[in-house]
């Protein structure tokens, strides 16, 4: 199963690598992390996707927890929240694909930031689902470059 | 450190009145000297010069050691034996990475370390210059904390919180990376005489209700078993222990962390568990309806194969840290916070149960399953050694341990009646750990004869700790139980891989000569008549010793519980 983890972490050097580190040592596997700056000063947030059984992400949230440099560890994964990826797609484009593509993309609400003579760029954010209908839409024209962000995550309300 | 405590620092150097200026090397001697610190480890070297030169008319004591992994140690064996923060000072580079295996032995036996060390002036970090080496990255996942400290103001504020955090909640080493040029600059002297930590907060008083919980579980149970690790000695629980385990008539087995934390002479405890456990302490386990694990993590070497381990019993678990609770073993009851407050509010909240029947069951298996080994007529055994040690101690001594067969038969036959009186190298299983850690408890304890018993193995992984101890004058009696072999490797080699001992013979110097060598007495015992003269006379010396004892080869540690293993399959020996 597939976990959302916030967390409220120091600003500061080396945190980063403390956490990552920590993940390593233990053999957890991230899927995603994410990491920005809050609105208090000195205060990041990470949001971090792991999958894992329940107990092996009860041992993550308690080694998280004893870091000297983490305020919080919050798993969002069962609570009302919103999680969005921003991905960019470099697909082959010819001028008689091109319409189509730009066509295609419509709904999503994705952008094209970028058009070369060989190539079209597009820019889309979403949830995981909407992403993946996106990038498999695309994927018969030749993907040249996909870059996610990894999720950044919020609870409602 | 924190945004918010640079901010803290800066606040309060702008306050009136002006705040004397000192050097960062003379704020370092001047913090540590605030926080009760007598005595410093270390090894000096080019980035660490300015503080040996504050240090110089300091008035603070300093043990200087032949290798900066002795030095660590002897500071974790300092704190072992006194409940204080030891210090360890070494240079950058060589130096740091040298204590990097000391650090981690600290990290998992959670023993409180404040450990300094130099770095490269800031403007050379990153450049691969001489000397250098990342110590904060390398020491990250072995420390409890780290620093690199950025200004000189902020050294005060980061010494203070390094040692709240090294001896508070579940104590672990703090490192304090500190490079040249911060040591020489001057700043303003702002000390605090308090730690804030707003991330940082350990939980000491149990939840109330969890312990009423706690409490009704153990009134209910028939065959309750107190499971007590180093916990109980890092807290200082040892007296509430037990005042617990008579008013609740439980019995209790320490782990080799625990040993001491509960008098082997009481009638209920029943010896340590695990791979060389009692019989019985490992019968108990199996057969308990109750586990309550006090301060303990459920090592591999305590529980055996996991999913049969305690298979009949509920599991409460207390512990400082709650990262520890169901790690290993699903737990029923957690129960959070430090184990005297823990044992204090249980003792309120619970009424003996019946267990009139269980302790007798127990002592029926002592009397007939006891520790033993076959003594020989001529040929000295280890055991007896121990044995002989334990006799004439009477627990009264501070014992240091290095790590394999002579570490177990310390554990098995050494009745240890107080805490802290037992140094050995538990989570790492460091050779090498017991001569140093001897020398930081003799520091620490300069009236009280402080034992190490080492094998002919481990002796020599820090035998160069010998000048340290005479430069000290330190009255230490070491013990030698030589048997020509790396003893533990060797008899796994002989029980699982067919008696074909690869690489486990091995030869040593003559340690008597050796001893004389480095200024010291040196005896030895090849007959079982000479073993009490011979540790008589080294006992009583009054300077230290090396007493060696040339013991049978291949000998055995049992009960032995194979590795991967139930509890209940032990092999209890010839």
């Amino acid at each position: 199963m597939k976990y959302t983890l916030s967390l409220i972490v120091n600003d500061q050097a080396g945190v980063l690598t403390r956490i990552a580190g920590l993940f390593n040592r233990r053999g957890f596997n991230i899927d995603s992390i994410t990491v920005g700056k809050t609105e208090e000063p000195g205060l990041s947030r990470m949001t971090i996707v792991v999958h894992g059984d329940k107990r092996l992400v009860e041992q993550i949230k308690k080694q998280l927890h004893k870091q000297i440099d983490v305020h919080k560890v919050i798993d969002i994964t069962n609570e009302p929240m919103v999680a969005r990826e921003l991905i960019m797609i470099k697909v082959k484009a010819t001028p008689q694909t091109l319409p189509e593509i730009t066509n295609l993309i419509e709904p999503f609400r994705s952008t094209v930031v970028d058009v070369a003579h060989s190539t079209i760029t597009i820019q889309a954010t979403g949830d995981e689902d909407k992403l993946n209908a996106i990038i498999e839409l695309l994927r018969p024209y030749g993907i040249k470059d996909l870059v996610r962000t990894g999720f950044a995550a919020i609870q409602r309300g | 450190m924190r945004a918010e405590a640079y901010q803290q620092v800066d606040n309060r150097l702008a306050e009136e009145p002006v705040y004397e200026m000192k050097s960062g090397a003379e704020m370092i001697i001047e913090c540590l000297k605030r926080e009760g610190v007598d005595v410093i480890f270390g090894y000096p070297g080019g980035a660490v010069i300015p503080i040996y030169d504050a240090l110089y008319d300091s008035g603070l004591k300093h043990v200087l050691s032949r290798h900066e992994q002795g030095a660590i140690h002897a500071a974790d064996g300092y704190a072992r034996s006194t409940g204080k923060v030891g210090v360890v000072i070494g240079t950058s580079g060589p130096g740091a990475t040298n204590l990097v295996t000391g650090i981690t032995n600290a990290y998992m036996d959670s023993i409180p370390l404040v450990v300094l060390t130099g770095q490269v002036p800031t403007s050379y970090i990153g450049t691969d210059a001489f000397q250098e080496a990342d110590i904060t990255g390398i020491t990250m996942p072995i420390t409890k904390h780290n620093y690199l400290v950025q200004r000189t103001q902020d050294l005060p504020k980061i010494l203070k919180e390094a040692f709240y955090i090294a001896r508070s909640g579940r104590p672990g080493p703090v490192l304090i990376d500190i490079p040249k040029d911060i040591s020489y600059d001057v700043a303003p002297f702002y000390y605090p005489e308090s730690v804030s930590i707003p991330s940082y907060q350990p939980t000491i008083e149990p939840n109330p209700s969890q312990v009423m919980k706690v409490a009704k579980t153990i009134e209910q149970a028939k065959r309750p078993l107190i499971l007590a690790g180093g916990g109980v000695i890092s807290s200082g629980a040892e007296t509430e222990l037990l005042q617990f385990v008579e008013k609740m008539q439980i019995p209790v087995t320490t782990t080799l962390m625990g040993l001491g934390g509960f008098p082997a002479s009481h009638p209920l405890w029943l010896g340590m568990p695990g791979m060389h456990g009692t019989v019985t302490a490992n019968r108990a386990i199996q057969n308990a309806d109750l586990l309550i694990s006090l301060g303990a993590r459920f090592d591999d070497r305590v529980t055996g194969k996991i999913e049969r381990f305690a298979p009949k019993a509920k599991i409460v678990h207390v512990d400082i840290d709650p990262a520890e609770v169901g790690k290993i073993i699903p737990t029923q009851l957690p129960l959070v916070g430090d184990i005297k407050h823990v044992l204090v509010q249980l003792m309120k909240k619970t009424s003996p149960g019946d267990t009139i029947e269980w302790i007798e069951q127990l002592q029926q298996w002592k009397k007939e399953k006891p520790l033993r080994y076959k003594d020989s007529k001529d040929g000295i055994k280890a055991q007896y050694v121990i044995e002989q040690l334990s006799n004439y101690t009477k627990g009264d001594a501070i014992i240091s341990t290095d790590v394999g067969q002579h570490q177990m038969w310390t554990a098995q036959y050494y009745k240890f009646e107080k805490a802290r009186t037992l140094l050995t190298s538990g989570g790492l299983g460091t050779m090498g750990f017991g001569l140093p850690a001897a020398v930081g408890a003799q520091v620490g304890h300069p009236d009280q004869k402080v034992v190490c018993i080492s094998g002919d193995g481990s002796i020599q992984m820090n035998i160069q700790e010998l000048a340290t101890i005479v430069q000290q004058k330190l009255p230490l009696k070491i013990i030698i139980l030589n048997n020509s072999y790396l003893g533990m490797v060797r008899q796994w080699q002989q029980i699982f891989h067919d008696c074909r001992y690869s690489c486990t013979f091995m030869t040593g110097p003559d340690f008597v000569k050796l001893a004389e060598a480095y200024g010291m007495l040196g005896i030895r015992a090849v007959k079982k008549e000479e073993v009490t003269e011979v540790l008589e006379q080294g006992m009583k010396h009054n300077g230290p010793v090396i007493m060696e004892f040339m013991v049978e080869e291949e000998e055995n540690v049992f009960p032995f519980v194979p590795p991967g293993a139930s509890l209940d399959e032990m092999i209890e020996g010839e």
